[in-house]
């Protein structure tokens, strides 16, 4: 059963596509273009439509989703942990 | 199944002007806020009329003038609308937009409130509209070649499940429409902000790259002159963020899905403006709902593609809005909005092509008749965009 998605294997974080996610989950995502799976474990409860780290990102990192730049890290993020707006922010406002 | 739009056909009311809509109102369109009391007034009163209010129409000037008269005139020229009651305060302005109309060949009267009052405007008014109502109730549906429907597309509370869900399905049927020499439209300029790289790279000449990049650089403008924070709650919406979009960058990326992977940007719109030929067609719009499907509506739209994530429940009076969604907490909390449930994308039961075609076995269903979720519930969002304070 598909847990996730992510768009792109270069991607930073994928996005949860079931509902009730609970921490400690074993995940398993789907890497559309490239058609592969990963397994990741929930380090959170994420809910459907948000998005999980599939790489640890630090302080001052660029957070990458389509292989294109979506914002910067403004707290560190570990794989598996939620990754919103308490943690990624807007470089273009 | 899969779709041969070669041998496709749909069946819509041709027009005085050669344009084909896929329905088949009479509009009572007011020129003001203080003539809604009476076309909704004569719009009760004439069944199978529609009424129009809403809340513009005085002391505006220049541009912001301009693009009122565009889209009041653009909303009556409409292939979606068969005949045009028009009433307003004053002969002025509301010969204007009956003038405007009228260019069309399509009947349309115009009724000045002054020196008369609402009652006998209401009367003769409501006698117009009755014999319009009659006339085009006898207007028949003929079977017209694909490329004369013209799509618009915009979506609304959007989240993570929209962008490789409902999104890439309008894409991926907007690129099966694209080489049957169909009219396709979308916009939302703010929306395309850390994508518009990818849709500059998708203009098909220099000129239109450049023109485009204006209309994106002018509205950055408007966003850093009037903006106290990043836009957070309002670009991306609160609903976006609950949803799980974090940032516009992330937003735009999603956003841009709706143009597929093949159609080339063939042409840059101001706001209502109408289209000159066939192709992909970019207007620099707001990316509020409501305004950005009325002015598809104004500039001739007959169908319209809304992908929603958060259940965005938007429709318009005279533009038949399709919803598409693949978030399957929506599709189930929220059935009644949704007319295309590619939820199945996201458990791989569904492939993007089918996906694509389920989008446009809808539109086609849609064309012909079948009334979509927003006009059954009575969703009839007119909202005139304003581009500054009246005089």
């Amino acid at each position: 059963m598909i847990h996730f998605v992510v768009h792109d294997e270069n991607d930073s974080v994928g996005v949860v596509v079931v509902e009730g996610i609970r921490t400690g989950q074993d995940l398993e995502g789907w890497i559309m273009d490239q058609d592969k799976t990963l397994k990741v474990k929930a380090q959170q409860d994420i809910p459907i439509g948000h998005k999980l780290a599939i790489r640890a990102l630090k302080d001052g990192d660029t957070v990458v989703k389509y292989g294109v730049d979506i914002g910067r890290v403004v707290a560190p993020i570990k794989v598996g942990e939620h990754a919103h707006v308490h943690n990624i922010k807007t470089k273009r406002w | 199944m899969s779709i041969d739009l070669s041998k496709t056909t749909f069946w819509g009311y041709r027009r005085e002007n050669g344009r084909v809509g896929t329905r088949n109102h009479v509009i009572i369109l007011p020129v003001d806020d203080i003539s809604n009391a009476a076309v909704e007034a004569v719009g009760h009163n004439i069944k199978g009329t529609l009424a129009l209010p809403h809340p513009y129409g005085r002391l505006q000037f220049g541009a912001d003038l301009e693009l009122y008269f565009k889209t009041l005139i653009g909303t009556g020229a409409s292939p979606n609308v068969a005949a045009v009651v028009v009433i307003g305060i004053e002969e002025g302005w509301t010969k204007r937009v009956v003038d405007g109309i009228a260019k069309t060949g399509k009947p349309v009267t115009g009724f000045g409130i002054e020196l008369h009052g609402d009652h006998d405007t209401i009367m003769r008014a409501s006698k117009a509209a009755k014999e319009y109502v009659q006339w085009a109730s006898e207007l028949r549906r003929e079977e017209c070649p694909i490329k004369e429907l013209w799509v618009s597309t915009k979506c609304g509370e959007s989240d993570a499940t929209s962008s490789f869900g409902a999104n890439p399905t309008v894409g991926n049927a907007f690129d099966k429409l694209y080489p049957h020499g169909t009219t396709l439209l979308f916009g939302e300029t703010t929306e395309l902000t850390g994508g518009e790289h990818l849709v500059a790279e998708r203009c098909r000449t220099p000129e239109i790259r450049a023109q485009f990049m204006a209309m994106f650089d002018r509205y950055q403008a408007v966003v850093d002159r009037h903006k106290t924070s990043d836009l957070s709650d309002s670009q991306p919406t609160k609903g976006n963020i609950a949803g799980g979009l974090t940032t516009i960058e992330e937003k735009a990326l999603g956003n841009i899905q709706k143009i597929g992977r093949k159609c080339k940007v063939d042409g840059v719109l101001d706001k209502a403006e109408v289209p000159t030929g066939p192709g992909l067609w970019f207007m620099d719009s707001s990316s509020a709902a409501a305004e950005m499907v009325t002015l598809c509506g104004a500039s001739g739209f007959a169908v319209h593609f809304f992908p929603t994530g958060q259940g965005n429940v938007i429709g318009n009076p005279i533009l038949p809005v399709i919803k598409l969604c693949a978030n399957p907490r929506t599709v189930r909390t929220m059935s009644e909005h949704i007319d295309v449930d590619v939820s199945g994308l996201l458990r791989r039961e569904m492939t993007p092509d089918q996906a694509g075609d389920a989008a446009l076995d809808c539109l086609l269903r849609t064309a012909n008749g079948r009334l979509t979720a927003a006009e059954a519930l009575g969703h009839r969002e007119f909202v005139l965009t304003r581009l500054y304070e009246s005089a």
